[in-house]
């Protein structure tokens, strides 16, 4: 079944699917949603409504809650033992804390790439196959076309399509974090969360991801941390501004940059603090 | 105003670089020691025994003439006893080394057990040789077989293979294991695919070198009462049989001058046989280093 899938080119598909549906349906309405470190009360009533095909950035100084609220909702915040939550996260109609809901299929559909460039020590090759072989993809030929597609679609192809079988630690850290875009885009994903994607890059690669991010937005959700508020407003449609564990201001983001309704986002976005 | 002073400085750099090249010079020292020891040890045994060293040496069973004595039983029976140790104390090691570090919640029970596995690999080998005579050579009837001692040090290599695999596994980066579950990885695909293959490294460097150490461990062999004298090679796991240090334990305590040749030409086939390990160990490493 899944073959059959994959042999449909995926930009196809999406578009099909964007016709079908009310283009500003929602892909995550997050009600209520509060988490706690053990006692350290990390997110406060969280609600925030995030729209399809759309960029959206999550703005804050540090220690605001913006990185655990991204990694919220693909529950890869669960890895930190003693992590509690309360609330709901809707994805797709259905709410991502349910018992029955398999953290594993979540993933599948919610791809995430990370502060640092995490290439496994592996070939490139290797790299992007790593998704599509854990989901029980062995077909050789299937594996190279969605290598090829994930590396195209991540603009990278062309920097690395003669050395595949290279360990993908020998590239520059620019080209790693694009790796790992290509590496999240071939799980064939719905959404993509990147947090905090530049920040350890130099500016030139920097330029190439945030690119990179508009490009993507034709065809996935993404939800954005950054520490950088320009990034911010270059490349997203909307903007969360987080405080202390609160969503202070979420509007479109050019409404935040010019006219913030609320006096801390001015004070944040014109530099006075954080 | 300033708080250093650059007279003073000038004035004290002669002592500190004095103490800067003593401190050099104590280390350089306690190297040198530990390096002469070993070359002198090593220079003594070889120039001993290296004249019994012979193709004989490894064929013929012991005999009570030094010209005659072979290796051949203890030899034959430490690669039987091996080949029991390696893989009951890898499986089990290795295995309860993933429990510990990937699924094994943090709290004050667990952390008790982490404790006292490391405080396992302190306990003297006799008190293990004592372990294995009561369970396995008494209790489950396995008597001085090559089961019995090799299950006995099993368990006195497992706190260390314990130790060893859990410190390489913990320093797979956690970067790694967030990218695999992050695509939807469940908990074994990203053991078995990120970790293992990253921390295999490290296991098998501590996993070869514990093996070493179950060679050429005598006491518990002494507690178990394996027999010296076999004048038979083992053909099943039953089997009596006599290991490389126990031989080398008889030959060296006999009266007559030219058994303590013989044991020095049984320490340098003991010491061939660790070396020979040892190099495996770091073949596999580079050959696993390479593809990651």
């Amino acid at each position: 079944m899944v073959q059959v899938n994959l042999n449909k080119p995926q930009l196809k598909e999406t578009t099909d699917l964007n016709q079908n549906v009310n283009m500003n349906s929602l892909v995550y309405d997050t009600k209520q949603l509060n988490l706690w470190y053990g006692n350290h009360h990390a997110l406060k009533n969280i609600d925030l409504a995030i729209k399809e095909n759309e960029v959206t950035a999550i703005i804050g100084p540090s220690g605001c809650g913006k990185s655990t609220y991204i990694k919220t909702l693909n529950r890869m915040v669960e890895l930190v033992p003693s992590v509690k939550t309360s609330g709901q996260i809707i994805y797709r109609d259905r709410n991502i804390f349910d018992r029955d809901y398999n953290v594993e299929e979540l993933r599948t559909r919610v791809g995430m790439v990370f502060q640092k460039p995490n290439p496994f020590p592996k070939s490139i090759f290797d790299n992007i196959a790593y998704g599509p072989r854990i989901h029980g993809i062995k077909n050789k030929k299937t594996l190279e076309e969605i290598v090829e597609k994930s590396l195209r679609g991540a603009a990278i192809w062309d920097e690395v399509k003669d050395r595949l079988n290279e360990n993908a630690y020998g590239l520059s850290g620019g080209q790693q974090q694009r790796i790992c875009i290509a590496r999240a885009l071939a799980i064939e994903p719905d959404v993509i969360l990147m947090d905090e994607p530049t920040s350890a890059l130099d500016p030139i690669s920097t330029l190439k991801v945030e690119e990179l991010v508009q490009e993507l937005k034709e065809n996935y959700s993404i939800i954005i941390v950054t520490h950088n508020m320009q990034q911010a407003a270059r490349i997203s449609d909307k903007t969360a501004f987080f405080l202390n564990g609160e969503v202070i201001e979420f509007d479109q983001t050019d409404t935040i940059f010019s006219t913030p309704s609320d006096k801390r986002t001015e004070d944040y976005i014109s530099g006075r603090f954080g | 105003m300033r708080h250093i002073d650059h007279k003073n400085v000038v004035k004290r750099m002669g002592s500190r670089m004095l103490l800067n090249k003593t401190f050099k010079t104590i280390f350089f020292m306690a190297t040198l020691f530990a390096l002469l020891s070993l070359a002198i040890l090593f220079y003594r045994i070889v120039s001993q025994g290296i004249g019994f060293i012979s193709i004989d040496f490894f064929t013929n069973f012991g005999s009570r003439i030094p010209e005659n004595a072979g290796i051949v039983a203890a030899l034959v029976g430490s690669l039987w006893m091996m080949a029991v140790i390696a893989p009951v104390s890898l499986i089990i090691g290795v295995g309860s080394a993933i429990y510990l570090e990937e699924y094994a919640k943090k709290n004050k029970l667990n952390d008790f057990i982490r404790m006292n596995i490391a405080n396992l690999a302190g306990v003297p080998s006799v008190v293990f040789g004592l372990l294995g005579l009561t369970i396995f050579v008494r209790a489950l009837h396995l008597g001085n077989s090559i089961l019995a001692a090799g299950f006995t040090m099993s368990l006195l290599i497992l706190p260390v293979i314990i130790v060893a695999s859990q410190e390489a596994i913990r320093a797979v980066p956690k970067e790694l294991r967030e990218a695999s579950y992050g695509m939807g990885a469940t908990k074994w695909q990203t053991i078995s695919k990120v970790v293992l293959p990253s921390a295999i490294p490290g296991i098998l460097t501590g996993g070869i070198l514990a093996l070493s150490r179950a060679i050429g461990e005598t006491a518990p062999l002494v507690v178990i009462g394996i027999p010296v004298i076999i004048q038979f090679l083992p053909d099943n796991l039953l089997s009596q049989f006599t290991a490389l240090p126990m031989q080398i334990f008889d030959w060296a305590k006999r009266p007559q001058e030219a058994f303590q040749s013989v044991a020095a030409a049984g320490i340098i086939v003991l010491m061939m046989f660790l070396l020979i390990m040892n190099s495996i160990a770091v073949v596999i490493r580079n050959k696993f280093q390479k593809r990651y």
